[in-house]
């Protein structure tokens, strides 16, 4: 059976990143021995225009902090030859108006900074380092060479009561989109559960907000709003099915399902510099583990609501997170036999102590 | 809508694994069909609504395409993939 064409690549080009938000979905080992060799410039351009010729047309330059490669410039030319529209994922803290312009001349397409916070203060406790004014900096520099600007924001307790300051701000910056983005617990946000789960009332309140907004201000600005995976009784696609339209690049050259997919023991990723991507993509053990219905346990197998090849039995990292076995069925939906974990994750004690992400590994505790 | 243009950073391209028009814009793709990449070529900015129904129009031997160009612009404007140079 032939595969699904993929349409997105995620290039984590580094794992270096100045900033330390508690949520970060790069797996927790990232200082380890088996990321520390980066790819070099001629093995990304390359995976670029196979991912090309395998149907893809969007790439997230991500990290880390994709800024702290020196051959930007050069990836991003790549990106362009070979016809792959390009989106830069910065803190940026990095962002120059020279550095900027030299993006733009290569052909990098959008640009979007992430804010941890809208105000000032918090913004550097939830990012471990005073970066508001130069986020906020990067923002106007990438508008004002005409990129079209995306501000994301991770949203989790601590944040998410300063909604309305949020959607002012980037109102106030020209963004053309708003991610706002509700934490997904896997990588750091695993070991920092207590301190990111928000209330349903914080939920509801922010909902309203946003629905406010976009009355308000109309589709000039697209503001993305998605409910978190834990107050839900259904499951979402995780990227939009296991194999089906995305994978993910990681800086060691390792080809993953999903960012989070290294949690998940057994699985065995091949490595770009050996393989060319249509092979990992068609043929490789990883990508075809979870793809399509074949796997699914009940009550996947049988859903009574016929939703196999609308949710794709949810997120795999998350089946094994809380119910021990990556391929049962994402505990958040109201069918499985764990669902009870995730209402209970709702009530988790509360903290606003962080464990910030640094190169040294965490003690993850054990939810559920 | 006066003189409709892309909104900024979309680019229209043809992709020929899938061999279909797109619009590109950030993180999305929007799969078009040839008569709606024909209209969103010529939402230049400088072309008005009626100076584009009249080249499409001249180009399909003078059929009335009047309400499918419109119909196409004002939902593309609804989702903020296209918007007006005047504004």
């Amino acid at each position: 059976m032939q595969p699904p064409r993929p349409s997105t690549l995620i290039a984590e080009l580094s794992y270096q990143c100045p900033l330390h938000c508690p949520y970060c979905s790069n797996p927790l080992d990232i200082g380890g021995g088996m990321y520390r060799e980066e790819l070099e410039t001629e093995h990304w351009i390359r995976a670029f225009r196979e991912a090309r010729a395998l149907g893809v047309l969007q790439l997230a330059l991500t990290g880390g902090e994709p800024m702290l490669r020196r051959d930007l410039v050069e990836l991003c030319a790549g990106a362009r030859d070979a016809g792959l529209y390009s989106s830069l994922i910065t803190a940026g803290t990095l962002l120059t108006r020279e550095g900027a312009q030299a993006l733009k001349s290569a052909g990098l397409d959008h640009v979007q900074v992430s804010i941890q916070s809208p105000d000032a203060e918090d913004n550097d406790r939830i990012a471990g380092n005073r970066s508001f004014e130069k986020k906020i900096a990067a923002a106007r520099i990438a508008k004002e060479l005409d990129f079209p600007l995306t501000i994301n924001c991770v949203l989790h307790r601590q944040n998410l009561d300063r909604i309305e300051e949020l959607l002012d701000l980037a109102l106030d910056l020209g963004a053309q989109r708003l991610e706002l983005a509700n934490t997904q617990y896997y990588g750091w946000a695993v070991p920092n559960q207590e301190a990111l789960m928000p209330s349903w009332d914080q939920l509801r309140r922010a909902e309203e907000a946003v629905q406010r907004f976009r009355e308000r201000v109309g589709p000039k600005v697209d503001v993305l709003w998605v409910l978190p995976d834990f107050y839900e009784e259904l499951p979402k696609p995780c990227m939009g099915g296991w194999g089906r339209t995305a994978m993910v690049v990681a800086p060691n050259g390792d080809v993953l399902p999903c960012q989070a997919a290294s949690t998940i023991p057994g699985l065995e990723f091949a490595n770009i510099r050996e393989r060319p991507l249509e092979w990992i993509w068609s043929e490789s053990d990883a990508f075809a583990r979870f793809r399509g219905t074949d796997w699914m346990q009940e009550p996947c197998r049988t859903c009574p609501l016929g939703r196999q090849e609308m949710d794709w039995g949810g997120c795999r990292c998350q089946a094994l997170r809380l119910a021990g076995d990556a391929a049962a069925t994402d505990p958040v939906c109201r069918f499985s036999p764990h669902h009870d974990r995730v209402i209970a994750a709702r009530e988790s004690a509360q903290t606003d102590e962080f464990v910030y992400r640094t190169m040294k590994r965490p003690r993850v505790p054990e939810i559920g | 809508m006066t003189r409709p243009r892309l909104v900024t950073g979309a680019r229209l391209r043809y992709d020929e694994v899938r061999e279909e028009h797109v619009l590109l814009v950030p993180e999305g793709v929007v799969r078009l069909n040839p008569t709606a990449a024909e209209v969103l070529e010529l939402c230049d900015g400088e072309r008005s609504l009626d100076d584009i129904v009249g080249a499409l129009s001249a180009r399909y031997d003078g059929a009335d395409v009047r309400d499918d160009v419109h119909d196409l612009v004002d939902a593309m404007a609804l989702r903020g993939l296209v918007v007006d140079a005047a504004a």
